[in-house]
């Protein structure tokens, strides 16, 4: 065994042990090998902590939460199998984030899965899927979504690309999936809208998590003349695209949604300055206080192969915890309706709100850029020292990043 | 005319390393009659071997010890597994390499964790060689290019001028004969084996740090092998080099075509917003090897440069 696996089942095992009286069991149901295995570890260990936390301040209402995961390989057909395999096991609450197409059909099984048995619901906690339709026309009373979906984000790079005279054409690359494809759509609706003059020179999608070398893509990229990229690449085809930018030389900038993904920092190491953007709910470096400095913190030591990137893992742990308090009930209905409008602090200023209308959480957005440590940065990535730093009028509250819906919810007795 | 450049050299390179890796297979086939489906995993053992090395010495130590203890590992597959297993027919040794190809893998995944390991470039080739269109081209990648045109020529000289080349050319066709005339049948199909393994073990140390080094990277790239061998022609080293050249061209090539069916089947009146009409031949780029796959068996079923048909 390696090392870092050996850290990994030595971190994870403290959970393990201290799971044997929960309550509450917690399904974490996403990649934990493969391709996009980091991402999912890094949300898997996220949501761990948190647990470990709460439980150790008391529980929710008393009662001890476990979270276990379950290895999907990000497919659909896989993930079905593992809901079962997790329903079977007791659990009523599901994390998944990785893929559009695997929460999709979680989704279904869930909606499913209530209907055939009244009185054993299971609810869907979504921390990444961020496809538009799963809180519009898609949408379900059993599904929360805790992070900014793709309308929601695209509007954040957009009105930053309003700003920037000097961007005038722009390249759009993505995975060919139900979410590159939701990427693709809004940049291109919304770019007409905010900025008409400029053209979009290129369109491209790619297999999802296949391509090894983006070398061809990149060269396509300089050949367009684009003045930037948008891409919603994550994982592996985050960190690939970066290396073969890297390889090439041009200093296009790229705007991302998911610039955060392990590696991709790494790979570009003094060419992500002011070059790499995101837009995400929460950077480590922005002004918070000591306790979820020592989160950060704690949270890179038990963990030092990833980085504390999922706050929105935590968020939707805390939701929970206030949920439940709420109803004062820790079943899943009670909990669900609990849920519906409710509003936390998280640690960096914001509040977080469960709109109650379509699931869908709203909470302010950021977009940083990379910079070196000690240049206004403390905290880096990938175990560099480089990190992530707010850009000049990159804070967007949460009220001008919300969308309207279209979500039409049936909602239980 | 910066995307053709561009596209040439990725896509002689990439062909090349098909190559290192469709050679071995070859070889391997003419040798003994069926499809090593386990070829793929022998690359995969190269980068992590490669990476474990080069965590504990350098690069350049790797670069010639990994492809060697590759080769060891074949042998040893070959003395004590397949050779065992020949005796049962053509079959029995097919559903041996598939065994094998998924035992590697699993062990890989023990021994290295389920997710992508860190194999970096060595860090002296890790600036970019030239410049040009405004887009700079990796050192590394030439370097890839020139191990390459090495392997190439050292495995021609070895096989067309020299005596042991002869001796296992005559054995891949005719090895009662040279068993008869006094040679070491089983040892030369030994020794083949493992070259073939130690070629597919290179292109791996070569390869793994520029692409990704994860169990995943056997079963991505054993598809692609096949096709380089079944259309080069079964048992044919030119025919897999010009396959080899040949996909990682199209490879290349179509992932920088941005047309789309509409534009190609215009006269037939396909609309650009219908599902089929908004397919782009970009997008189509990975399928493209396993369509030549396809046509070559219905059109030319014997491939480019082979002797026999499948």
């Amino acid at each position: 065994m390696s090392i870092k696996t050996a850290a990994f089942a030595a971190a994870v095992s403290v959970v393990a042990v201290t799971a044997a009286q929960a309550d509450i069991k917690m399904a974490f149901i996403d990649p934990l090998s493969g391709p996009f295995g980091p991402s999912g570890e890094a949300a898997y260990t996220s949501f761990i902590l948190e647990a470990e936390k709460i439980n150790a301040a008391g529980g929710v209402n008393g009662e001890m939460i476990e979270v276990t995961g379950y290895d999907n390989k990000i497919n659909p057909k896989e993930s079905l199998v593992q809901f079962q395999k997790a329903i079977d096991d007791g659990a009523r609450y599901i994390f998944q984030g990785n893929g559009s197409s695997v929460a999709a059909a979680l989704i279904e099984a869930v909606n499913k899965h209530n209907k055939r048995n009244p009185g054993d619901e299971v609810v869907f906690f979504n921390y990444a899927a961020v496809t538009p339709a799963f809180t519009n026309e898609a949408c379900s009373f059993y599904h929360f979504r805790f992070d900014a979906h793709v309308d929601m984000k695209m509007a954040a790079i957009t009105d930053y690309i309003k700003g920037q005279e000097g961007i005038k054409k722009v390249y759009l690359i993505g995975q060919d999936y139900v979410f590159g494809q939701a990427v693709a759509a809004a940049a291109e609706s919304m770019i007409k809208e905010k900025r008409p003059d400029i053209e979009i020179v290129g369109n491209e999608l790619h297999p999802l998590g296949k391509v090894k070398d983006f070398t061809p893509y990149i060269q396509k990229i300089i050949s367009s003349g684009a003045d930037a990229v948008i891409t919603g690449n994550w994982g592996a085809d985050m960190q690939l695209l970066m290396k073969a930018a890297a390889e090439s030389g041009s200093d296009i900038p790229y705007l991302t949604f998911y610039g955060g993904s392990k590696g991709a920092v790494a790979a570009l190491a003094d060419g992500a300055i002011d070059r790499l953007y995101q837009v995400t709910e929460a950077i480590t470096n922005l002004e918070t206080s000591d306790e979820q400095n020592a989160l950060v913190e704690e949270y890179k030591e038990r963990f030092p192969d990833y980085d504390y990137y999922y706050h929105r893992a935590f968020n939707a742990m805390r939701m929970f915890k206030a949920a439940a308090e709420k109803a004062g009930s820790v079943d899943p209905i009670p909990v669900a309706k609990a849920l519906e409008g409710l509003t936390i602090d998280e640690a960096y200023g914001g509040q977080v709100t469960m709109r109650a209308e379509d699931h869908q959480a709203q909470q302010n957005l950021y977009i940083s850029t990379v910079a070196k440590v000690g240049d206004g940065v403390t905290y880096g990535v990938d175990n560099v020292d480089y990190g992530w730093k707010l850009v000049e009028g990159g804070s967007i509250d949460a009220a001008s990043a919300e969308q309207p819906t279209t979500c039409e919810m049936e909602r239980p007795e | 005319m910066e995307t053709i450049v561009f596209a040439l050299l990725n896509g002689v390179i990439y062909g090349l390393l098909l190559f290192m890796l469709s050679s071995g297979l070859t070889l391997i086939f003419s040798m003994m009659g069926v499809l090593n489906f386990a070829h793929a995993s022998f690359y995969m053992l190269g980068a992590y071997f490669a990476y474990t090395i080069m965590g504990a010495t350098s690069f350049w130590l790797a670069l010639f010890i990994a492809p060697i203890l590759v080769g060891l590992v074949g042998a040893v597959v070959e003395r004590y597994g397949l050779r065992k297993v020949h005796a049962n027919g053509h079959v029995a040794e097919l559903l041996f390499t598939f065994g094998l190809a998924y035992l590697i893998e699993e062990i890989v995944k023990i021994v290295y964790g389920k997710t992508a390991v860190d194999y970096k470039i060595p860090s002296l080739l890790d600036f970019p060689a030239f410049t040009i269109y405004g887009a700079s081209f990796p050192a590394y990648r030439m370097f890839m290019l020139f191990i390459a045109i090495g392997m190439l020529v050292g495995l021609w000289f070895l096989l067309k001028k020299t005596r042991a080349g002869l001796i296992i050319q005559a054995a891949l066709t005719h090895p009662h004969m040279v068993g008869h005339l006094g040679h070491n049948v089983p040892l030369i199909f030994m020794t083949v084996f493992g070259i073939g393994c130690a070629l597919a073990g290179l292109a791996g140390v070569i390869a793994g740090n520029i692409f990704v080094t994860d169990p995943a990277m056997a079963v991505l790239m054993g598809p692609i092998v096949f096709v380089v061998v079944v259309v080069g022609g079964i048992g044919s080293l030119e025919g897999a080099f010009l396959a080899s050249i040949l996909i990682g061209l199209l490879q290349n090539f179509a992932v920088g075509i941005s047309a789309s069916f509409a534009d190609i089947f215009w006269f037939t009146g396909l609309s650009p917003t219908s599902e089929i009409g908004d397919i782009t031949v970009s997008s189509l780029a990975p399928v493209l090897p396993f369509l030549l796959l396809v046509l070559m068996l219905i059109f030319r079923p014997r491939g480019l440069m082979g002797e026999q048909e499948l």
